[in-house]
């Protein structure tokens, strides 16, 4: 498939989650593609980086699942502020554990999963939904039941995929996205490169598939597809572009030529830009 | 000796006695804190890269003694509780309630910070102190405007048997929550700051009935803080 054909397959309102963590392996071509996209709407699920500021840049989302949006090695998401600032856009705020837990419960097919994370802080507060549940034995602790975080589509990067959907991390780690991609009844894989399956397990130890083939519905080979977050081992974060993005992000009179000369084009255009950008600053 | 060599000795002394746990300092003096008390009176502390390895020491090429992504941290590190996080906060009340995620009315916040992150899930599971490289009314409120990591008051009311609000160092001082009926206490104030101050700088009232002073780094605890941050950094976080 192309990143553009996994866009055409979604649609307005859906409940999307991307993988990845921060501004850490971050389907971040698939995120451009959408902003091509007149997609529409969107609830994000989504430990939070540049995908969540960027498709804020654009209007796409309506509702955001979150426990944090950073950059990492830059605190904040100009955008993602901006988004909450303008109140533009709805939040369930979740603790990152809890998070994880309702995406568990998904992927289980369970209703919910009971976890302390949560009880006494304002995640109550703000999600008045949220239930407690007491433990049946002798303990009777009061437990938060957190919901199934059901997706109606994933999104994620790897390193490593063949052309069935057998996919592979290489980096030390694996983040949430077998969670992500068993919560959704679609996941789609952008991958660095497509190779022949037994080159999967020639050059990596076994435990490095992280998904199979029937709980992936579409791969794309998008090379550098992560950019400007980290994919190691094949590249990190491109510390000199976030904070380009950071600083147009932050500055309205920066951001349309960020847009101009970065997103107005296909993906190849963008790498091409990027490549172009890295020359300049070299 | 430094005001941050002070600070760095006070965030190691939040270990003491922890023996063989995971420390998940957040910031960069509360990091050389950590690895300050691995390297002298607290050898058997687990510490990351920040990213998914343990490493086996502070000092010397990295040798990786273990392996701990973050789902791994959540799902099980975290509930299994031989953790101590040291976490930042934009807010703390009088309660020992910790705000990072926003200030202001959380529909439509004046200020979006990081997001509560996983100030709730620590509180309810395992030690957590915090650090604060500002001490301010501004920080210090009466209430926080968001609750992320939970106080005492609300940990009591939640039924959280595990709650473990430990201390909070500062460039001033350190306090805790060791007040009767848990009211915020100075514990102790850093060389060359006066309790006055510290009050000053504090919108809640403060238990000063037994404050000490910081303990000094020996000289042994100075060579290692300068071989682990050779370039001074610690200084811009903390400035005399």
């Amino acid at each position: 498939m192309t990143v553009d054909e996994v866009v055409a397959e979604l649609s307005d309102g859906m409940t999307l989650g991307i993988g990845g963590w921060g501004s850490r392996r971050k389907p971040m071509a698939l995120v451009r593609a959408i902003l091509r996209s007149p997609l529409k709407d969107l609830t994000v699920v989504s430990y939070g980086g540049p995908d969540v500021g960027l498709l804020a840049s654009a209007g796409k989302i309506r509702r955001l699942v979150f426990g944090f949006v950073t950059l990492d090695s830059v605190p904040f998401d100009p955008w993602f502020n901006r988004a909450r600032e303008s109140g533009s856009i709805e939040v369930t705020e979740y603790d990152e554990g809890v998070l994880g837990t309702g995406l568990s419960a998904a992927a289980q097919r369970l209703p919910f999963l009971p976890t302390r994370a949560g009880l006494g802080s304002d995640v109550m507060r703000f999600n008045p939904a949220l239930k407690t549940i007491r433990s049946p034995y002798e303990d009777g602790e009061e437990l938060l039941a957190v919901p199934a975080l059901k997706l109606d589509a994933a999104l994620i990067h790897l390193n490593r995929a063949d052309a069935r959907g057998n996919a592979q991390y290489l980096g030390p780690d694996p983040y949430f996205d077998e969670l992500y991609a068993l919560a959704a009844q679609r996941c789609y894989v952008s991958v660095e490169r497509i190779v022949d399956t037994a080159e999967l397990t020639g050059t990596a130890p076994v435990q490095t598939l992280l998904l199979n083939r029937a709980n992936v519905h579409g791969v794309v080979e998008t090379p550098h597809g992560a950019h400007f977050t980290t994919a190691v081992p094949d590249y990190g974060r491109d510390e000199r572009f976030q904070r380009h993005y950071a600083a147009a992000a932050k500055d309205p009179g920066a951001w349309p030529g960020f847009v101009d000369r970065f997103l107005s084009g296909d993906e190849t255009a963008y790498q091409r830009e990027v490549a172009r950008f890295a020359e300049e600053v070299a | 000796m430094s005001r941050a060599d002070i600070a760095v000795v006070a965030c190691a002394e939040l270990f003491r006695g922890d023996g063989e746990i995971l420390i998940s300092p957040m910031g960069f003096i509360p990091a050389l804190g950590a690895r300050l008390a691995r390297l002298t009176f607290e050898p058997d502390l687990l510490l990351s890269d920040g990213e998914a390895y343990l490493l086996q020491s502070p000092l010397g090429p990295p040798v990786i003694e273990g392996w701990q992504p973050f789902r791994k941290v959540l799902d099980t590190v975290v509930p299994h509780g031989k953790r101590h996080v040291v976490m930042g906060a934009n807010q703390i009340d009088r309660h020992g309630n910790q705000n990072i995620s926003a200030i202001g009315d959380h529909e439509r916040p004046a200020k979006q910070l990081l997001g509560v992150r996983g100030g709730p899930g620590n509180t309810a599971n395992h030690r957590t102190s915090y650090w604060v490289p500002r001490h301010s009314k501004r920080v210090f409120v009466e209430h926080v405007d968001v609750v992320s990591g939970v106080g005492f008051a609300r940990a009591r009311e939640a039924g959280l048997r595990y709650h473990d609000v430990h201390r909070v160092v500062t460039n001033l001082g350190v306090l805790d929550f060791g007040g009767p009926d848990h009211a915020a206490r100075l514990v102790s104030v850093h060389p060359g700051v006066s309790v006055a101050e510290v009050a000053a700088a504090t919108s809640f009232p403060l238990d000063t009935s037994e404050v000490g002073e910081s303990r000094k780094p020996t000289d042994e605890e100075l060579d290692l803080i300068a071989l682990l941050d050779p370039k001074s950094w610690r200084d811009k976080e903390v400035p005399e």
